[in-house]
């Protein structure tokens, strides 16, 4: 059993979301995470699904999914070909001692700083799931205060288009 | 044009002369649009009887049911109805009224989420929210039921869009980017095949009801004659393959003949055509996993390798794929194997009690006796078994059973709907007492129709097949709930509806009952007293 990520373009409307929901819980699959976004075209979403499953079960599921009417193409995001990415908003107790030092890991990151007050902070940070992690991780360190991550969105590289 | 009216001139449009249904406060508009069309009604006594009867429509007539049917409890009851077509692969649309589009939400009367609900049984859904797609949705939705793997299509139509106006009702062109089901099996895949085929000593067909949803068994039954390849077939293929075929080896299953699991124990090469080897059909699996080449035919890329590995994989339909087959393989060569230990089947009992029915004799002779064209619905339960074991399907006959679901009060409804479907054939309704309590009601719709159809009740006072599943599973002195201690007087019911009918104890009562059952005009339903010791499959 490995972690995957499969994208999905499907209609955009309503009930989409629940069908393939719906699909993953009736036939005991297990997901992860789901992120849905419209597209170039807005008659179309994208839904990024991470999963856990053999090859066989990643075989099944994409059957599965391409069966239903509402989804146009299903391809498995492999790690190697692929940029996944999720973003992470964070709220860290940040009296005014702290500030250089978060600042200085948020720097190391690539994280900016969304919103400052007499002793918090709020960051932003974009990056694959262990970078995410890691900066969680740091900012322990100072007092979590509040957490909103997404789930992975990605796409494969190259100039092939799907 | 109203709504109502353009979504019933798809309907004609789209080559159905009926509709099953039962109305409601929220298709109001809609029924007063089919009273003035061309389209016959149906009114079935539940809405689950309704999708029933579109399926024995749909499946004698090759083209989907239709079935109307109203908001919240109509919708919700008519779930079972869809979730046994989709099983079985049938073509259903089904529409449901729903409340006006500004309460939709707000727990009205008779609201329901029925896209919701049936999301998991259907192929597809739709609700309907602007009265200018009702006829895209209406085209797409005849396309989706009746192309590719067959299934139901539920439309839910709230009452506002009923009555609103259509701007454009014209014919519209559909295109559907996510649905482009793959028809031509690839060629490079059947020579593939082929040469497998060739290669092996004792190869074997497995056909499953993909054959009769295809239109396949003529090409079928003309690639097992040339070719000798042994054959043979699911619950759902029972009827697909010609009973007089001499390589015909029977049913596989756990309610299967013994001479079919040893053919496919002995098979080198296994061809599954249209079936997708369903729990049921492994009965246990090991004699599919046993070590020999698997080619798998089926028209839905989800169900080849789903149950069962398979190593060539061939997607497509039916039909096509036997075709090039047959066009392409040496002519000279043919396999005529026969298993090697071949078992002995359940013998016709020479022997019965004289005070009961033995279903096995008495079905074997329905079987002499009925039309070589006779449709035999079934409804589920140890007349299902029964009758898919003792009736031949020679000639063109035909068998409709609930097989994969299982919904008992299949088989009246789906009797009524295959005799509307083919006016001119026979049509049986095999039932058993436990089934028939739960369809009761279509007696009437069966008595207001017209049409005639021979109920042939196989009575044991008994839920015989889960007795049989209590006794193996728990002992004899463990059965609960299985038995009707006071059954009901079926001959009076019938009558109450209009209906001939008559007990038979014996066999010589039986047969003159079927006799005078098969010369008249009338529909009959027969009483027949089953030795309600009998199981499923006795073995001797």
């Amino acid at each position: 059993m490995n972690k995957r990520i499969l994208s999905v373009l499907v209609e955009n409307h309503a009930g989409v979301l629940s069908r393939i929901a719906g699909l993953f819980s009736r036939r005991g699959y297990n997901i992860d995470s789901l992120s849905v976004g419209t597209v170039e075209d807005p008659a179309y979403s994208r839904m990024t699904i991470g999963i856990t499953a053999d090859d066989w079960q990643t075989e099944q599921i994409m059957k599965q999914l391409n069966k239903q009417v509402p989804v146009i193409k299903v391809v498995e995001l492999l790690p190697d070909d692929s940029l996944i990415r999720e973003i992470l908003i964070i709220k860290v107790s940040a009296p005014v001692e702290a500030r250089r030092e978060i600042k200085d890991l948020a720097d190391l990151y690539k994280a900016s700083v969304l919103d400052i007050t007499q002793d918090t902070m709020v960051l932003e940070v974009t990056g694959q799931q262990k970078k995410i992690e890691s900066f969680i991780d740091h900012m322990k360190t100072y007092g979590l205060l509040e957490i909103a991550r997404s789930s992975s969105v990605g796409m494969q590289r190259g100039s092939s288009v799907f | 044009m109203e709504g109502a009216k353009a979504i019933i001139e798809s309907i004609e449009k789209h080559g159905t002369d009926r509709v099953f249904g039962h109305p409601g406060g929220a298709v109001l508009p809609l029924y007063e649009a089919l009273r003035a069309s061309g389209l016959v009604h149906v009114l079935t006594r539940t809405e689950q009887g309704a999708a029933h009867a579109a399926s024995g429509y749909a499946r004698m007539s090759g083209k989907p049911g239709v079935c109307i049917v109203t908001s919240g409890p109509g919708a919700t009851n008519i779930i079972t109805g869809i979730a046994t077509a989709q099983a079985d692969s049938v073509p259903l649309l089904v529409i449901t009224g729903q409340v006006q589009r500004s309460r939709i939400g707000t727990d009205a009367f008779q609201e329901a989420d029925i896209t919701g609900a049936s999301e998991p049984f259907t192929k597809h859904t739709y609700l309907v929210q602007d009265a200018d797609e009702l006829p895209r949705i209406m085209k797409e939705a005849f396309h989706i039921a009746s192309t590719g793997r067959p299934g139901p299509v539920l439309i839910d139509i709230p009452v506002d869009i009923q009555k609103a106006e259509v701007k454009d009702s014209c014919d519209p062109q559909i295109h559907i980017r996510g649905y482009k089901p793959v028809f031509h099996g690839n060629r490079k895949q059947i020579k593939k095949a082929i040469s497998a085929i060739e290669k092996s000593e004792r190869p074997l067909v497995c056909a499953g009801g993909g054959i009769l949803c295809s239109g396949a068994r003529t090409p079928l039954n003309l690639f097992l004659q040339k070719t000798g390849i042994p054959v043979v077939h699911t619950l759902m293929g029972n009827s697909a393959i010609d009973g007089g075929l001499a390589n015909s080896m029977g049913m596989i299953g756990s309610h299967g003949h013994l001479r079919a699991k040893q053919a496919l124990r002995e098979s080198d090469l296994l061809i599954i055509i249209g079936a997708r080897i369903s729990d049921r059909a492994t009965a246990g699996g090991q004699i599919f996993e046993s070590h020999k080449t698997i080619v798998h035919i089926d028209i839905d890329p989800a169900e080849v390798g789903k149950n069962i590995e398979t190593q060539i994989p061939i997607v497509g339909d039916a039909g096509d794929v036997v075709m090039y087959l047959l066009k392409n393989m040496d002519p000279d060569r043919s396999w005529n194997w026969e298993p090697c230990r071949t078992p002995s089947e359940e013998p016709v009992p020479s022997k019965t009690r004289a005070d009961k029915l033995d279903p096995a004799v008495l079905l074997h002779s329905v079987s002499k006796k009925a039309d070589p064209d006779a449709i035999f619905t079934a409804d589920v339960g140890l007349n299902q078994i029964w009758a898919a074991r003792h009736i031949e399907m020679s000639g063109k006959r035909r068998f409709l059973t609930s097989g994969g679901l299982g919904t008992m009060g299949y088989g009246l409804p789906s009797a009524i709907g295959a005799k509307m479907a083919a006016p001119g054939r026979q049509v049986f309704a095999v039932m058993g007492d436990g089934g028939i309590q739960m369809s009761l009601g279509e007696l009437g719709t069966l008595a207001e129709s017209g049409e005639k159809v021979v109920i042939l009740l196989l009575n044991n006072q008994y839920l015989g097949m889960v007795r049989e599943l209590q006794d193996n599973a728990y002992g004899k002195e463990c059965r609960h709930g299985v038995r009707f201690e006071k059954g009901p007087d079926f001959v009076k019911i019938a009558e109450a509806y209009g209906l001939r009918s008559a007990h038979a104890c014996d066999m010589e009562s039986f047969e003159k009952i079927l006799h005078l059952s098969l010369a008249g005009k009338d529909s009959w339903l027969i009483d027949c007293k089953i030795d309600s010791k009998i199981n499923s499959v006795r073995r001797f």
